[in-house]
């Protein structure tokens, strides 16, 4: 089997495993598997409102999956999504609330000003890797703390009077579009997919047609091979952190600027950010495969609302299945080992 | 005759090729018994099937004339095979008798017995004159001991028959002698031996017996004593190969490297390179000569810019390059085939392709405005790979899809292709077979004669003495003797690596 | 056919009124139009949960206990046309599962926390004839109830018991994350302590979550090393871990005073600690706050077709929305607490004083 059909058939069978032995526990459960699954599916796409929802969880997912994978193409694991992503929401809000502008210039400042933030906070782990070999998982982990505590007093004192969220932001930098929440029934699907689908091409045209491109890929492929055809390694691991931080922040930007239009403190992460690992991961790290796996993991949260009305499941057993088609993703591997197997034996 | 193992008629298939095909090989008791072919030729999916890693799909194993399944490497091990793998299989923090219970401890009251296990190492140790202290670390040993200690681990199981896989690919002459007499021990002592490789030098000083397999083909068996190393080698690739490489002599001119009192730190930050003194002038090879470990990696990275360098100069046709990072080095004429052409030569996820423009993506016509033109890009890989003979199904395969010698030809084809002023190649032909070695050896010697100068690191005095015009000895860091390969012997040139002086040597 | 067995379930519920009207109860009797009776039949209510979920065992728990005691009340079954919830897994859920019960037309949606404020806002003015309830904050909409509570009232009562029963002087407060609610308990503590006794010390810790116990208990072990002997947490799940502190010293020094206020609800079950088989209690009380009480209240309202829309309801202790739970009968001050805190409470009552609800207004606060 070619490689390439195995890129493909993996995360499908990895996805089918985790439906069929989520089957399994609902049915020794006592739950009617066939019910939660339609209840999943109408919750995703039964209707139109939905429908909407689904495509505004889509958004960030497409992004912090890029941004994951981006990483990952240059061998670096960047688990600071979730930390970028805190840092460009807030400067998305913060140029939204701060000054009232005419839109064509204050929405894409917001937007901007999001990539921004998303890139320096990603900066900072990545010169420590390149300058001093400190291992990048360990200083996003790190800075992801970093980012909600200093969000929260962001928020608290400089963007509230010691309130718990900032103030709405002017329409002028909202992606928020009458047009499609009258096209969807009031959900909140925003202009923001359009900025999510530039940056999955952004990601390709990088990676697979420009000479920079050619030169992160090498470097993540091979270090050694690199520095000896004369790139400079330290140069590339910084700017892969930084575009792969700048997703990250442009889909803090999705929540900010779209989905909720202020932020709030919290006292923990948003989970985006960690499930764009996931993301990535089904995705295998290709931009394509990233809005597949993207469409699928925002399908499954926003559908999984439904189950409990609908079908009765409780939200731990809704939990527990998102949780093993992630886990079949993650043991790919073993997957991949069953497939030679299985054409070993076709072979004979 | 009795034999200890029979492999008759083995098929192997993977989807898509057939690795074994009707090869056939008898074992005798107390023999070494030579398994040759070049790379890709099938030996190591033949001793998987024997080692219990493969089902073959056609043929019978015999062991002691009992036919037998072999369907997992305990059993194997049961049936008295061992193998001494290329790679060792060990435990750098562990001591050596700890590595060689691994996996077979015996326990004492819930508690590793080491006591008893140490001495029955020492005395297999010294039974077959191993010399091998069963307390030592394995960090602190050298790769020849390194080696010994996976013998004494098949030993240790009881193997009657050991098979080694290219086990000469890593050591230094004088090791290799010395596990010569080791072979020779161990068969006195009633072993039977398979000897994986691809080096005819060996085969005749130590084989009795030398079964030949080509392209998965079984060839034949011959016996030593009634062959020599030309017919063995066009059994082996099928066509008439030529050793001593053909040239005429050398035409040196001006100075092309010149290296003056350079002094370069380790990575550990010890001096690697003391002082050392070479000149490398157009139309000539030099070949450095030296046992692992004296300096030349540093060296050869103190060159390319791959290494930072403490003081002294590197001078290439009169101008400094010291500390020159390594694209400038590059831009100045310097092409370099690395040593371990996996780590530094390719990246291997990169179709072969890509991996031809490794240096040069960034120039026209491969790149414009920062955006690349995989048409170019193609056009001169596709070429490349005819000119070269790279044998590759296309060029958009990944380089690491390719065996070992094509990878090679690939980054040779490459390096030479940016017509250098100066071509360093090191090890350019470690783990070829000989055709592959043979290619090799003529293209740099080609590039000489088109008056470039080239620098040539190799651990195998052969190719040293074959392919160099002059051989520069280095030993801790300095250039200590420089001979004409005409005017020396391997005896004289294992001395002065040895640290010897010349005139010891000569003595 | 969803409309299909919609029509079902009215019919049947239509018929089931009819029976009950006709067994002769005059007590609604001036509300009791027919169309009136139809809606009132039908009615059926919901929930949204904040991030915490259901099982938090602070104000969600306590509003599904209301919820789950009003069905029963009234006969109605868990599920679509009865009464549900909806747990939210992230902030951006909330709008979602409020408009998916809107559209599985529950008649009443309460939206469990501040943290729903926004959402809260905008689908109610989207699916108007749908009424709404928000806790903890205020939203002006005419088919929106915004439930309130004078949380400072409840503990300033804690405070009183506090201050009664410390022996160093020295008391603790763990607030959870700050926001105007939970600044309310900490003003009506500290002012409930001042009441008493002016010269006790009060250490102030925010945590900074509502669902890392490790900090509470963390913030409670530093407490009770410096001296304080009682604190009181509002502080969610971040509280417990402040229980597990108490108790581990109590284990460590049965003779030691270490005591705990719980919050919300009566978390008495949470401090029981057995030493030599005896059985100890380390809480004293629990300041609550009735969620379960308002949710019940205002579905009731709404059932009977009293909908308080647009209103802010304000629940303090004369409106039985806020208490002090039983005190422990381990504190030898058993006694003299009650005593204070029934003086107190009626002081409260009868509007002699208002206990403050912000730090602010603590600073102009004097009892008496």
């Amino acid at each position: 089997m070619s490689s390439r059909m195995k890129n493909i058939i993996v995360p499908v069978l990895a996805v089918l495993l985790g439906i069929i032995v989520g089957t399994i526990i609902m049915l020794v459960t006592g739950y009617d598997a066939g019910a939660a699954f339609i209840a999943l599916w109408d919750g995703a796409f039964g209707d139109i409102y939905y429908t909407g929802e689904t495509i505004r969880q889509i958004t960030p997912y497409i992004l912090a999956g890029l941004a994951v994978g981006f990483a990952f193409k240059t061998g670096l694991f960047n688990i600071g999504v979730e930390g970028q992503l805190l840092v460009g929401w807030l400067a998305a809000v913060w140029v939204g609330v701060a000054f009232e502008l005419p839109k064509v210039i204050h929405l894409p400042l917001a937007v901007l000003a999001a990539a921004v933030a998303g890139a320096l906070w990603a900066f900072i782990p990545g010169l420590l890797k390149a300058k001093f070999r400190v291992h990048e998982v360990i200083v996003t982990i790190m800075m992801n703390y970093v980012a909600l505590h200093v969000v929260n007093h962001v928020i608290r004192t400089v963007l509230s009077n010691k309130s718990d969220r900032t103030a709405d932001i002017y329409a002028s930098a909202s992606l928020r579009s009458p047009f499609l929440e009258g096209l969807t029934d009031y959900s909140r699907l925003h202009w923001g997919i359009i900025v999510a689908l530039i940056c999955v091409i952004i990601m390709w045209f990088i990676l697979e047609k420009t000479s920079r491109g050619y030169e992160l890929k090498a470097v993540g492929f091979n270090q050694h091979a690199s520095e000896y055809a004369g790139m400079n390694v330290k140069s590339n691991i910084i700017l892969s952190m930084v575009i792969s931080g700048a997703f990250a922040g442009l889909a803090g930007a999705m929540e900010g600027l779209g989905t909720f239009g202020y932020q709030s403190i919290s006292g923990g992460f948003t989970g985006v950010g960690f499930d764009g690992i996931a993301v990535a991961l089904l995705g295998g790290n290709t931009p394509i495969g990233i809005v597949l796996a993207a469409i699928l993991f925002g399908s499954l949260k926003v559908g999984a609302l439904n189950m409990p009305l609908e079908a009765g499941v409780p939200n731990e057993l809704v939990d527990i299945i998102i949780a093993l088609i992630v886990f079949f993703v993650a043991a790919s591997y073993m997957i991949r080992i069953f497939i030679d197997r299985i054409g070993k034996k076709g072979a004979k | 005759m009795e034999y200890v193992i029979e492999m008759l008629g083995i098929r192997k298939e993977f989807p898509g090729i057939v690795a074994n095909d009707n090869i056939t090989l008898q074992l005798e008791k107390g023999e070494i018994h030579a398994l040759l072919g070049e790379n890709g030729a099938g030996k190591s999916t033949l001793m998987n099937v024997l080692f219990g890693l493969y089902q073959p799909e056609k043929g019978e194993i015999r062991v002691k004339g009992k036919s037998v399944k072999i369907t997992n490497p305990n059993i194997a091990n049961d049936l008295g095979i061992g193998m001494v793998h290329q790679h060792f299989m060990l435990v750098d923090p562990f001591t050596v008798t700890e590595n060689i219970i691994l996996g077979n401890e015996v326990t004492k009251g819930g508690k590793i017995d080491l006591k008893t296990a140490e001495k029955k190492v020492a005395e297999i140790s010294e039974k077959y004159g191993l010399a091998v202290d069963p307390k030592a670390k394995i960090q602190d040993i050298s790769v020849g001991m390194q080696q010994r200690v996976e013998i004494l681990k098949t030993l240790y199981r009881g193997a009657e028959i050991l098979i080694f896989d290219e086990p000469t690919a890593v050591l230094t002459p004088q090791e290799i002698h010395e596990l010569i007499q080791i072979m020779k021990t161990l068969i006195k002592e009633g072993k039977s031996i398979i000897l994986i490789t691809h080096k005819l030098k060996e085969i005749m000083e130590v084989c009795d017996r030398v079964t030949v397999i080509r392209k998965g083909v079984g060839i034949g068996t011959v016996n030593v004593s009634e062959t020599n190393p030309n017919e063995l080698a066009s059994l082996m690739v099928g066509r008439e190969v030529t050793f001593k490489t053909e040239k005429i002599g050398a035409n040196p001119k001006q100075d092309v490297l010149e290296i003056n009192d350079l002094k370069v730190k380790d990575s550990r930050g010890l001096p690697a390179i003391n002082g050392l003194n070479l000149t490398v002038k157009a139309g000539e090879i030099v070949g450095i000569a030296g046992v692992d470990g004296n300096g030349q990696t540093e060296l050869i990275e103190a060159i390319t810019g791959l290494r930072k360098t403490e003081s002294g100069s590197i001078q290439l046709n009169g101008k400094e390059i010291r500390n020159f990072s390594p694209r400038k080095v590059t831009e100045s004429g310097v092409s370099h085939i690395p040593q371990d052409r996996h780590k530094h030569g390719l990246v291997l996820d990169f179709p072969i392709g890509e991996n031809m423009v490794l240096q040069t993506y960034y120039q026209k016509p491969f790149s414009k405005g920062g955006i690349l033109n995989y048409k170019e890009i193609y056009k001169k890989a596709k070429g490349l790979i005819a000119e070269y003979d790279v044998r590759t199904p296309s060029e958009f395969t990944p380089a690491r899809a390719l065996s070992g010698g094509n990878q090679q030809k690939a980054i040779i084809g490459r390096e030479v292709d940016r017509n250098p002023d100066l071509l360093i190649a090191a090890q350019p032909t470690r783990g070829l077979d000989v055709g592959a070695i043979e290619f090799i050896h003529k293209r740099l010697i080609e590039q000489r004669d088109n008056g470039k100068a080239v620098l040539l690191l190799s651990f195998e005095l052969d190719e040293i003495m074959n392919v160099s015009d002059r051989i520069a000895v280095i030993y801790e860091g300095q250039i200590v003797a420089i001979v004409d390969p005409k005017e020396t012997t391997e005896q004289e040139l294992g001395l002065l690596m040895a640290g010897s002086t010349r005139k010891e040597a000569g003595e | 056919m969803k409309k299909r067995k919609f029509g079902l379930v009215l019919s049947l519920a239509l018929a089931a009124g009819t029976i009950l009207g006709a067994c002769g109860n005059n007590d609604d009797k001036e509300e009791g139009t027919a169309t009136e009776g139809e809606k009132e039949s039908a009615f059926s209510v919901a929930m949204v949960t904040d991030v915490g979920g259901v099982d938090d065992k602070s104000f969600n728990q306590s509003a599904w206990e209301g919820i789950k005691a009003f069905g029963a009340d009234n006969g109605l079954d868990q599920g679509k046309g009865g009464y549900d919830y909806l747990q939210s897994k992230s902030d951006a859920d909330y709008a979602t599962n409020l408009n998916k019960l809107a559209r599985e037309d529950f008649s009443l949606i309460f939206g469990i926390g501040f943290k729903l404020k926004a959402d809260v806002e905008t689908i109610s003015k989207q699916q108007t004839d749908v009424h709404f309830g928000i806790i903890d904050d205020v939203v002006e909409q005419p088919n929106v109830v915004s439930v309130l509570f004078k949380e400072q009232e409840a503990a300033f009562l804690a405070g009183v018991a506090a201050a009664k029963t410390t022996k160093t002087n020295h008391i603790g407060f763990i607030g959870g994350m700050e926001s105007p609610v939970i600044e309310r308990f900490e003003a009506g503590f500290l002012a409930g302590i001042q009441a008493v006794n002016p010269d006790i010390k009060v250490d102030v810790h925010y945590t900074g979550a509502f669902d890392k116990a490790d900090l509470g208990k963390a913030t409670a072990a530093q407490m009770y090393s410096s001296g304080a002997d009682v604190i009181f947490h509002a502080a969610g799940g971040t509280g417990n871990g402040l229980f597990t502190e108490a108790k581990d010293l109590k284990k460590k020094d049965p003779a030691r005073e270490i005591w705990a206020i719980g919050v919300d609800s009566d978390q008495s079950a949470e401090g029981i600690v057995e030493i030599d088989g005896k059985e100890h209690n380390v809480i004293i009380t629990s300041a609550m706050k009735g969620v379960s009480h308002a949710v019940q209240d205002i579905s009731k309202k709404s059932m009977d077709g009293n909908f308080p829309g647009g209103e802010t309801i304000v629940y303090g202790l004369a409106e039985d929305g806020v208490s002090l739970a039983p005190i422990n009968d381990e504190v030898t001050t058993k006694a003299d607490i009650e005593t204070a805190v029934k003086e107190w409470t009626e002081k409260i009552k009868n509007g002699d004083i208002t206990v403050p609800g912000t730090i602010d207004e603590l600073a102009n606060f004097k009892a008496e």
